[in-house]
């Protein structure tokens, strides 16, 4: 579920580059603090032990498929939610930039959906309250199961959001919650049931292990405010920055709207789900002209379907676009030839 | 060799890129660091259906490319090995979003197939000038960089030891998978019990390994404190490098030249 650059735009990346760099230091600090310095050579090599881990695969019974470690969650159990936190950033910085899993303005998102809610959420208020101060086996994997459901749940979710916060996908909030919830409830099932089976072989081999992971202070302040505050931050500066990207230049669907119906946007239906969230975007000062585009062309396509658009549509004439791919594709040549020019040069130098 | 273990391969071939010697390869890191971040943020904040104005970015990741003598191909089979999850994604947008918004000739494109193809652009863009930094800069380098703009240092010194021991731990697994092999006569398929075993065990391992590396840093003086050794120095290189790029950025971000090409041109033509 790593979101891909491509598909957010620089609003929500940039805040959610800001809400996770406050994290990572908050965590950096926190573990400055602990004063363990055996865990910094720990949480580098469990955070390659991650990579690894994902080349053992188990096989799922009927599918025959097969599933295998993600890693939030079973990091936390053993180093605690801030070096866990830490430890996930850092593999999911690895993957961002060797193996362009997601990418770096998605980082932010990513770091966010895959290491805050398995480590600062599923974790401490549900894997510790299962499992409470005397673990068994059983509640072991009953903690495991659930913990790894709702993180990646919560996570699934949140990745549906800051894709509609984007708005460069077209599928609307419903069909996109349908989609990848039910996606995520398989594979955190198995997610927990490999964290399950991780952790009970730990437990009957080493249970020091588990013991000192989970006397180690539970977090009883998770800096829910601070985050909140954060958010709020970094949206209003993000917002503020790049806004005039959006303003001086209306995208194609706004300018051919204005051509047609001589208003750059219509007004979407206030009674949808598009409608209210599109009402607290605008209070929060996120790029209006960013998000939401699937109501404008819900209601573009409302507008269509009712005839009295339908000949004036069309509003951009064919030799205008025809131009434009012409340009593109002499542009793109242009830019292979001065590649290809330099190659050439620096390879003789 | 596992999926996994080819893709380590490449890590591998990336970071190796890096060792190579060119005028891109010697400027600092901070500097292709940056660059590279405003170039993302430029080419993610066009509007969604814009496709055209987005071609001329690719002359950055070219040039240094070019200029930094990197393979081409071995980039650009890095970028389509990825590419199913932004296609997948985008490929909605033709199905969701029909609005007709521009006629090639007869031809009505809607508004969904010029989305899904900005789509596919950005996400070569973004990538593939991910992996040039990293095939110009090398890991080190780049979380050196990181380092001096502000990262923490506890998250630094994490990406650094996490880095030293993938390679490490991937041979452990490998030895793991073909012992498992060998004796289960290469049945596929491995039963939730044994994953456990087996994981487990590696996982024991692992930390036993992290114990002798701290004992070993013990030996050597550690006192809690990871201190880095970067000799950095900014130059008018660095200037130059990172304020001409972001100004043709953002001039190619107000500035449409396909457009203007395309009307010169074919204004030329009829």
């Amino acid at each position: 579920m790593h979101m891909a650059d491509a598909l957010i735009s620089p609003a929500t990346g940039g805040a959610m580059w800001v809400v996770t760099a406050g994290l990572i230091s908050y965590c950096s600090k926190k573990v400055k603090e602990e004063l363990d310095d055996r865990k910094v050579p720990l949480m580098g090599v469990l955070g390659a032990f991650i990579f690894a881990a994902q080349m053992i695969n188990f096989s799922i019974p009927g599918t025959g498929s097969s599933g295998h470690l993600g890693g939030g969650l079973i990091l936390s159990i053993i180093l605690g939610p801030y070096a866990a936190f830490l430890t996930v950033a850092s593999v999911l910085t690895i993957q961002a930039l060797f193996f362009a899993d997601g990418g770096l303005l998605a980082l932010g998102c990513n770091i966010f959906n895959l290491g805050f809610f398995p480590c600062f959420i599923a974790f401490p208020f549900i894997y510790k309250t299962i499992t409470g101060s005397a673990p068994t086996k059983g509640k072991i994997v009953a903690a495991s199961l659930v913990a790894g459901i709702i993180g990646l749940q919560l996570g699934a979710f949140s990745v549906v959001l800051e894709t509609l916060f984007s708005g460069i996908s077209e599928l609307p909030f419903r069909t996109f919650v349908m989609m990848m919830l039910p996606i995520h409830l398989a594979i955190g099932i198995v997610e927990g049931v490999a964290t399950a089976a991780v952790v009970v072989f730990v437990f009957n081999a080493r249970p020091e292990i588990l013991r000192s992971a989970s006397e180690s202070k539970p977090i009883g302040n998770v800096p829910v405010r601070n985050i909140l505050v954060g958010f709020v931050v970094a949206t209003i500066l993000t917002g503020g920055a790049l806004s005039w990207f959006a303003s001086s230049h209306p995208d194609g669907l706004e300018w051919s709207m204005e051509k047609t119906s001589g208003s750059g946007e219509l007004n979407s239906p206030a009674d949808t789900v598009y409608g209210t969230l599109a009402g607290i975007q605008a209070k929060t000062a996120v790029l209006p002209d960013y998000g939401f585009k699937s109501s404008e062309n819900e209601s573009a396509a409302e507008t269509a379907e009712s005839g009295e658009a339908k000949e004036s549509w069309p509003a951009v004439n064919a030799g205008t676009s025809v131009s434009g791919i012409v340009g593109g594709t002499l542009t793109l040549a242009l830019a292979v030839l001065i590649g290809f020019v330099l190659r050439r040069r620096s390879q003789d130098a | 060799m596992t999926k996994i273990d080819k893709r380590l391969f490449q890590i591998g071939a990336l970071d190796e890129l890096a060792s190579g010697d060119s005028p891109f390869h010697r400027l600092d890191p901070r500097a292709k660091l940056l660059t590279t971040l405003v170039f993302i943020g430029t080419v993610v904040s066009f509007g969604k259906y814009e496709v055209s104005a987005l071609v001329p970015f690719f002359i950055f990741p070219l040039v240094l490319v070019s200029v930094g003598g990197l393979p081409l191909s071995f980039l650009a089979e890095k970028v389509l090995l990825v590419a199913p999850f932004a296609f997948f994604i985008g490929v909605f947008n033709p199905l969701l979003d029909k609005t007709v918004m521009i006629h090639l000739g007869s031809v009505p494109v809607s508004g969904g197939w010029l989305s899904f193809c900005s789509i596919m652009i950005r996400f070569a863009l973004t990538v593939g000038s991910a992996l040039v930094l990293i095939g110009l800069t090398g890991f080190h380098a780049v979380c050196m960089g990181l380092e001096r703009l502000g990262v923490p240092r506890p998250f630094v010194v994490q990406l650094l030891f996490l880095y030293r021991y993938i390679f490490v731990l991937i041979d452990e697994a490998s030895r793991m998978i073909r012992a498992k092999s060998l004796r289960t006569f290469n049945k596929k398929g491995t039963k939730i019990g044994t994953f456990g075993s087996m994981l487990g065990h590696l996982l024991l391992r692992t930390m036993d390994r992290a114990q002798r590396i701290h004992l070993a840093m013990c030996c050597r003086g550690f006192d809690g404190h990871v201190r880095l050794i970067s000799p950095l120095k900014t130059g008018w290189r660095e200037v130059v490098f990172v304020l001409g790029w972001s100004a043709l950025f953002a001039v190619m971000r107000i500035w449409p030249l396909p457009e203007h090409l395309g009307k010169w041109v074919t204004g030329l033509l009829s």
